[in-house]
């Protein structure tokens, strides 16, 4: 981990940094292309072509402009997801709740989208952009304070929250929040206002925008700032931290707060740039994925974004290849498990491609289990 | 060093009073509801045995892996794909003692892939957990097809005389096989790791591995057999779900179930009586879930208001219940000391 981070440093010399940057990516990379061809295997083994499935799959992702804007669409929460999930993971926490905290962001942006009219864009977007992160960060403080104070396990009580969110945005929603126009059935939220819907800046959708300048903030704040090396400190050792002076309560809290600001900010930068209005069913499934894109990235920010691309497009691409060769879009899931599997037992790759182990390249969260 | 536990004084003159008092108020408790309204009261204690069913058994699953050092955030996965794949046994073979048998042995090469991921590959436990839970949902829901159908599912069987007994006979003795399986499997895991030598050398694996070691235990050997337990007895739990109680699978059906199994387990401080207790409280909670719906006209005027409230909230409750637990309301719960870590010869 420290070595992908280093990499970035100004005094390094280029040559190495660019050597250590292809280093470092070899393994994801391998993990793709193995888990292509696996899936290809099964893809088989159900009756259909792959070469058709994988061509119309990477045909609907990146074959022509629209395409690829539903590609980008796809990307920009997964970016988001995918920063939240590696910045938990920087603290040695484990945020399997990017999915009910995404849910919060995306509810709460929708209210302040739908529930504020005639307010200039300049001040809409950001406000609901803001409550959205915000409620997504409270969201994420419950399981930090409570891991924080109380020593329970994020993992599970993450995981309980989302199923809290599921249930309490499903009620907001065919609730209290609920579209009341003449003829309306389902549960979802009225639109929201036309001021707040998230513009694009020439030619290129505002959400994505906002998703890369994330990476590079939470980049900044890992690398460059104190609290980023405070909490760099407590993920790799913290009872090291806590002899160096590091409040390691301060930190758990901090970082799921920061991480849950993250995946909030996702929940409402898709609800105001994509969907217009809340409605239950939202985004499902992102959690699990940001965990892909998080150790497909190895945590770095920055190379969250092209993993977060790589796994939109085969989103956006999924339809065509249900439509062009019958192969069920769920495949798609199959195929990121194993994406994931090849990344997190990244010694069946490394014994294929005889690569040696680096040093603390390791994610590690197994201590401090449920004490 | 601190001595604890049988060393210290002997087990015998240790009286628990405090879970006497719990379990002696419950039980007036359930007196008085009884009194009050038999019918209901009957239906919802039926309903908590068989809501905690798949909770005991992932909690029992949770133990087995977890005394010997090895987390096992994979139960939900593994509940999962048993559920499915022993849907499908079900369907192929129209046995429902052959598709549980199935389960059984889905749940334990599922518990082999994690010993093999978290012990040989030395993946971290916890990621290794997650690959299982997400493999699970992508599996299940690309081969899933609907419309398949079955020939029933388990019954519950009546002992004789027994289940004649008010309250006790219903909710106790008159279950389907896979219900009084999970009430048995519970001494059965309590005397295997609390009463033999292999539970003895499971505890020592799971406290202080290198110790065990010099004492000639093969530590991962130990641990790779129960993680395969383990997830026999997830197997058993997804099975439950498919061929006991809902007769049919449904995409993502174990909804959090293992994920409160490994709640209720630290809830019973890793211990199998524990854990019970524990998931009778979920259990509880999920069956006026289920029953609420029925008891709406029942209830007494002052508790009316539990009726009208929007079934999302009452959804939410064994969630909340989980995490409230966590939170430690029980006190603190300590995990076997060697959690987690792999362990490698010096």
């Amino acid at each position: 981990m420290e070595r992908a981070g280093s990499q970035f440093s100004p005094r390094m010399d280029s040559r190495i940094q660019i050597w250590g940057m292809v280093h470092a990516a070899i393994v994801p990379i391998a993990s793709v292309v193995v888990a292509l061809v696996v899936g290809a295997a099964i893809i088989a083994l159900s009756g259909a072509n792959p070469l058709v499935a994988y061509s119309a799959l990477f045909e609907g992702g990146l074959g022509s402009g629209r395409a690829f804007s539903r590609t980008l669409e796809k990307a920009t929460p997964l970016i988001f997801g995918g920063l939240a999930v590696s910045l938990a993971f920087k603290c040695g926490l484990f945020n399997i709740g990017a999915q009910g905290q995404l849910l919060m962001g995306a509810v709460s942006a929708a209210f302040i989208g739908f529930s504020l009219q005639g307010l200039p864009s300049a001040l809409h977007i950001p406000l609901a952009l803001l409550v959205g992160a915000l409620l997504g960060a409270v969201w994420a403080a419950i399981a930090g304070t409570l891991k924080a104070f109380t020593g329970a396990h994020e993992v599970i009580t993450t995981i309980m929250l989302n199923f809290v969110a599921f249930n309490l945005t499903d009620w907001l929603a065919d609730g209290p929040w609920k579209d009341r126009t003449p003829g309306n059935i389902v549960a979802r939220t009225p639109a929201v206002a036309p001021e707040a819907r998230l513009p694009d800046i020439v030619g290129v959708p505002l959400g994505i925008i906002l998703a890369v300048l994330a990476a590079i903030a939470v980049w900044w704040l890992i690398w460059r700032t104190t609290i980023g090396f405070e909490l760099r400190t407590v993920g790799q050792n913290a009872s090291a931290a806590k002899y160096a002076g590091i409040s390691v309560r301060r930190m758990t809290v901090l970082a799921m707060v920061a991480s849950g600001f993250l995946a909030g900010l996702g929940g409402a930068v898709e609800t105001l740039g994509v969907v217009g209005r809340f409605q239950p069913g939202f985004n499902v499934g992102l959690g699990f994925n940001a965990i892909t894109i998080a150790l497909l990235a190895r945590t770095n920010p920055i190379a969250v974004i092209p993993a977060s691309l790589l796994i939109g497009v085969m989103q956006a691409g999924a339809s065509r290849m249900q439509f062009n060769s019958g192969v069920a879009s769920e495949i798609i899931d199959v195929i990121l498990a194993l994406i994931l599997f090849f990344v997190a037992a990244d010694g069946i790759i490394r014994r294929v491609l005889r690569l040696r182990a680096e040093e603390g390249e390791r994610v590690t969260l197994s201590s401090g289990r449920g004490s | 060093m601190r001595i604890t536990g049988s060393i210290a004084r002997p087990a015998a003159a240790r009286i628990p009073w405090l879970t006497i008092g719990v379990w002696g108020a419950l039980a007036i408790l359930v007196l008085i509801a009884y009194m009050r309204a038999p019918q209901a009261t009957t239906a919802v204690l039926t309903s908590t045995i068989r809501q905690s069913t798949p909770i005991i058994l992932g909690a029992l699953a949770g133990i087995m892996c977890e005394r010997s050092g090895v987390i096992n955030i994979g139960i939900e996965g593994m509940m999962l794909i048993s559920a499915f794949l022993g849907f499908l046994f079900n369907v192929w073979t129209g046995d429902l003692f052959l598709a549980t048998l199935g389960a059984l042995l889905v749940g334990a090469a599922v518990g082999a892939f994690h010993a093999l991921m978290s012990i040989t590959l030395k993946v971290d436990q916890i990621i290794a957990g997650t690959v299982i839970n997400i493999l699970a949902i992508g599996t299940t829901g690309y081969f899933y097809q609907q419309g398949l159908t079955t020939r029933g599912k388990l019954t519950p069987v009546s002992i004789p005389f027994l289940a004649d007994i008010p309250i006790i006979g219903p909710v106790f003795f008159s279950n389907p096989p896979i219900t009084y399986a999970s009430l048995i499997l519970i001494v059965v895991v309590h005397v295997l790791l609390f009463r033999t030598a292999w539970g003895l050398r499971t505890r020592a694996v799971g406290e202080h591995p290198a110790a065990a070691d010099t004492v000639g235990i093969a530590v991962n050997r130990v641990r790779y057999i129960n993680v395969i337990i383990g997830g026999m007895l997830a197997g058993l739990a997804g099975a439950f779900l498919t061929l006991e109680s809902v007769g049919s699978f449904e995409r993502n059906m174990t909804n959090g179930r293992g994920f409160v199994s490994l709640a209720v387990m630290i809830f019973g401080k890793w211990t199998p009586f524990g854990a019970w207790g524990g998931s009778l409280l979920f259990g509880f909670a999920n069956a006026l879930q289920s029953q609420i719906q029925f008891l709406k006209n029942q209830l007494p005027s002052w508790l009316a208001w539990i009726g009208d409230l929007p079934p999302q909230f009452i959804g939410m409750l064994p969630y909340v219940l989980t995490i409230a637990v966590l939170a430690g309301f029980v006190g603190r719960a300590r995990p076997p000391a060697a959690i987690g870590k792999v362990y490698e010869k010096e």
